[in-house]
């Protein structure tokens, strides 16, 4: 009863509420997660740095690393673009194209999958015309990076829309009064504004790219050493019943999800430092 | 990776009188456009026009087939047992976080998004160690017969782990951004604090709840990476529609795969109108002041 | 029903809001809790309410103590500073709320309910407007749903915080006359917040200074007007048409003082009329519609302002850079020392 009497509050019901809280956020998610880490633990350094360390292993963060990063880069530029025709220019469809954007939110990602390697195989809609210029998308690492781009779209878009809504007129009609051309602008006042946001996005997008798996599968390929992410290696690990090495490599993926967990906090906590 | 949380803001579209020459806003629209055609339209017109490839009566003979259905049947008990339970703890934890103020509020909300931040992949793994063969608990499920790695157990679990955070998250912004004003109000007036949630507290976050259910319900149905580790391929079985499609396409029958496929691009379209609508409901009533 | 305040304390982290307050509020009064932001006049109220649990101390009701008596069974009326009127419900459901949730044995008839409701409206002149939503009403008719909605439940003590806070200027002097009939006609207990000094002089039977988490002063309109208890009230009381004027005085025994004097108790003259008058030069003139504000300089540099009536000003016909004389009518003195 403490705690109910410090949080000074009339409103009933924090003592259960809370108690509730912890207790299913420990069983669905906090106690299994910690599963990953005690079975980790048990492995010997020796066997751990074999597991994460091997060739193929190895190879496999450089293409989901090196994919995530080129996806969300991708992103970054015309989520930052499409954000900023949404709120600033009208087009008929405006609100149509506005929910489409969370397209890839609401789409399982199996139904993307299938879609994009069909879309970009060789005799695919958009393949066929890439094909012949020698661009191969579908079962090459470029596969990767379009699911990881189709995936990853929502989230620079969605960070960076409420920013550009939030931005007060006034602030470009000064730069405007005082002499400053429509680039420089954009360059020197708006940029600088949007960049938080821009980077969450990227960060955000990046996070998602790495752990993906659905959506790329279909699209990658997946050959050993060229075209194949972590995750499908955890599951190649799992089926061959090498539990230790999908363990092993799972919690470095898992390290990695939380440094980008921590990274995206700080950007966020960095974003709102003009705020008033 | 957590969704950005939506931010409640009044609209500011439409009043800006400096804008760029037109030229440049008909380019940058243009490639806009192009761009999202390119990754978002295409696809989606692609799921439809290849599910119909071979006509309407093979589209419908590929969905009567017995295993898609049971697929269906797996995939709706999934979500009736996810959504729901998700929904309770959406609630009560929002409840418990927007209202009140507690040492350690911003943790408890990054926990809760953890499952956000973890690969599919990962989040069923994490079952199968602890229920799978050599898991925590393995030797003492198999000595009772248990199965829920590989089992329709496992598959609910997974997919409770992935849409976990989908309600909370939707719900403790907005309730942070009413206030407890008119939970106030009510009680002052005498209301008992049941009363005060039923008849003040829900009527007021009821569209952010249909928010996040749609949108967990979404992922639920759509789950493949975490429900693909769990489930062990069972056809008929473990087999949910996000599987099934897989089994299919990988058999080479295309227009069967996207038959099924077509279902579930569908449902995501459900989803975005209901989500659409839902969002502006709930700015509207946060700009009822 | 009379309110006993006593040994009131309440902290915020390191941050007192409230220090040991004292204060009894006898029953029908209309009393104002003056003062300016953070100076634990609202804390003060929500206590009274039971909206926060005070650190120390007791809240008596007609000689019960209630301090550890839930929000709920205070049967106290409260008015928010933003209303709080249930957005999803009509006019009609906002004012009969504090009547459907009662339990069902003491529940009045749907029909009773009803008279009220459209009884309290009639009293707030918004007979009409039952069936809108609140979001359908301008700021001062919600102001006036909020509060019919706190009289519903019949409370023994009605409680407003920052009433006419959001409102116009012109709705709020309205809304201020029509509480004090209101108040005369229904004479329940009542305790408001306000950080204006006009409205607290204008609306209420007894006017409570608070600052710091202190209460500087308690007592009727006049008493803390013509006779404040600290430089602090005094500053507190004069608003823009009245000013702080500050005259050094020779040292009074060992204790430096200072004098205040209000803008409006300062005569201009063109000669010297007694000791007490003081020669000044004018600086500037600036006239305020119904008043004229005069700045002058003192020999010893010191500025001074004065607020003449149009009449006073155009009779003496004062231009700017003239040598005058200042006399104040009315002065009052206090220690230097003390903290405001």
């Amino acid at each position: 009863m403490k705690i109910l009497k410090r949080t000074n509050n009339v409103l009933p019901g924090f003592g259960p509420t809370m108690g509730y809280t912890l207790l299913y956020l420990s069983l669905v998610v906090l106690i299994p997660l910690s599963a990953l880490v005690f079975k980790t633990a048990g492995l010997s350094w020796h066997d751990f740095l074999e597991a994460v360390a091997a060739p193929r292993v190895l190879a496999s963060y450089r293409i989901t690393f090196g994919a995530a990063l080129a996806a969300a880069g991708i992103n970054a530029v015309f989520g930052v673009l499409v954000a900023w025709v949404l709120v600033r220019y009208p087009f008929p469809g405006k609100r149509l194209v506005d929910a489409l954007v969370d397209l890839p939110f609401a789409l399982p990602t199996a139904v993307a999958g299938i879609t994009l390697a069909t879309v970009y195989s060789a005799n695919g809609w958009a393949g066929k015309y890439l094909e012949p210029h020698g661009i191969k998308v579908a079962f090459t690492p470029l596969g990767i990076i379009v699911a990881m781009t189709f995936i990853g779209l929502p989230f620079v878009v969605r960070t960076v829309q409420p920013v550009i809504e939030e931005l007060d007129a006034e602030i470009e009609e000064a730069a405007a009064c005082l002499g400053a051309s429509r680039w420089q602008t954009f360059r020197r006042v708006l940029f600088p504004l949007l960049t938080p946001s821009v980077l969450t996005g990227f960060a955000l997008a990046f996070a998602r790219g790495v752990g993906e798996y659905g959506s790329i599968i279909f699209i990658a390929g997946n050959m050993p050493m060229v075209s194949e992410i972590t995750p499908l290696l955890i599951i190649t690990k799992l089926e061959q019943y090498d539990y230790q090495g999908a363990t092993a490599i799972a919690t470095v993926m898992l390290v990695a999800s939380f440094t980008m967990l921590l990274v995206i906090n700080l950007l966020q906590r960095w974003s709102r430092r003009y705020a008033d | 990776m957590a969704a950005p949380t939506t931010t409640y803001t009044g609209k500011n579209n439409g009043n800006h009188r400096i804008t760029e020459p037109a030229p440049v806003r008909w380019l940058l629209t243009a490639i806009a456009l192009a761009f999202l055609a390119l990754f978002l339209a295409l696809p989606l017109a692609a799921v439809f026009s290849q599910a119909f490839a071979k006509g309407w009566e093979t589209y419908l003979a590929a969905l009567w087939e017995p295993d898609t259905l049971s697929s269906v049947k797996l995939t709706l008990i999934t979500a009736a047992v996810a959504v729901p339970l998700n929904l309770v703890f959406g609630v009560i934890a929002s409840w418990a976080i927007a209202k009140f103020t507690f040492p350690g509020k911003n943790l408890l909300i990054t926990l809760i998004d953890l499952p956000f931040s973890v690969s599919p992949v990962i989040s069923g793994l994490i079952y199968v160690l602890i229920f799978g063969r050599q898991g925590w608990l393995g030797p003492w499920l198999d000595a009772h017969d248990i199965k829920i790695v590989f089992a329709v157990p496992g598959i609910i679990l997974a997919t409770i782990f992935v849409t976990f955070p989908f309600i909370a998250r939707e719900l403790i912004p907005l309730m942070e951004a009413q206030g407890k004003d008119e939970e106030e109000a009510a009680l002052v007036l005498g209301a008992s604090g049941l009363q005060t949630f039923l008849r003040v507290t829900l009527p007021n976050i009821k569209w952010g709840i249909i928010y996040g259910v749609i949108l967990c319900n979404a992922r639920a149905m759509g789950e493949f990476g975490a429900v693909s580790v769990v489930s062990g391929h069972i056809r008929g079985s473990t087999n949910t529609v996000p599987l099934h499609v897989e089994i299919l396409y990988n058999e080479y029958n295309y227009t069967a795969a996207f038959a099924v496929a077509s279902l579930l691009a569908l449902l995501a379209l459900v989803t975005l109108v209901v989500k659409t609508v839902a969002e502006w409901k709930v700015q509207q009533q946060l700009e009822r002041e | 029903m009379s309110i006993e305040i006593e040994n009131i304390g309440k902290q915020f982290g390191s941050f007192t809001a409230l220090d040991d307050i004292n204060l009894s509020i006898p029953s029908g009064e209309l009393v104002a809790l003056l003062g300016p932001s953070g100076s634990g006049k609202t804390t003060l109220l929500r206590i009274i309410a039971g909206l926060e649990t005070p650190d120390s101390g007791r809240i008596i009701f007609n000689g019960e103590d209630t301090t550890d008596r839930h929000v709920r069974e205070r049967k106290v009326g409260f008015v928010f500073q933003h209303y709080a009127l249930f957005k999803h419900m009509t006019v009609f459901d906002n004012v009969a709320f504090g009547l459907n949730v009662r339990p069902r044995d003491s529940r009045p008839s749907k029909s009773a309910i009803k008279e009220k409701v459209m009884e309290l409206l009639r009293l707030v002149q918004l007979e009409g407007m039952a069936k809108r939503y609140p979001s359908q009403l301008s700021g001062g008719q919600r102001q006036r749903i909020a509060l019919a909605r706190a009289l519903a439940v019949e409370p023994q003590v009605l409680l407003l915080d920052e009433p006419f806070g959001a409102l116009d200027a012109q709705v709020r002097a309205e809304l201020r006359r029509w509480l004090r009939r209101l108040h005369d006609e229904i004479h329940v207990t009542s305790v408001f917040v306000t950080h204006d000094q006009e409205e607290a002089l204008e609306v209420a039977d007894r006017i409570v200074v608070m600052n710091k988490g202190r209460i500087e002063q308690a007592g009727t309109p006049d008493q803390v007007y013509e006779h404040p208890a600290n430089p602090f009230v005094l500053n507190f009381l004069g608003n823009v048409n009245l000013f702080h004027g500050r005259i050094p005085q020779p040292a009074q025994g060992e204790r430096k003082t200072v004098s205040y004097v209000r803008s409006h108790d300062i005569d201009i003259d063109r000669s010297q009329q007694d000791s007490s008058s003081l020669s000044a030069e004018i600086r500037h003139i600036q006239k305020l519609g119904p008043s004229v504000r005069v700045t002058l300089t003192l020999a010893s540099g010191e500025p001074i302002e004065a607020e003449l009536t149009r009449d006073a000003f155009q009779n003496l016909g004062l231009q700017q850079g003239e040598q005058v004389y200042v006399r104040p009518r009315q002065v009052r003195v206090f220690v230097e020392d003390y903290q405001i």
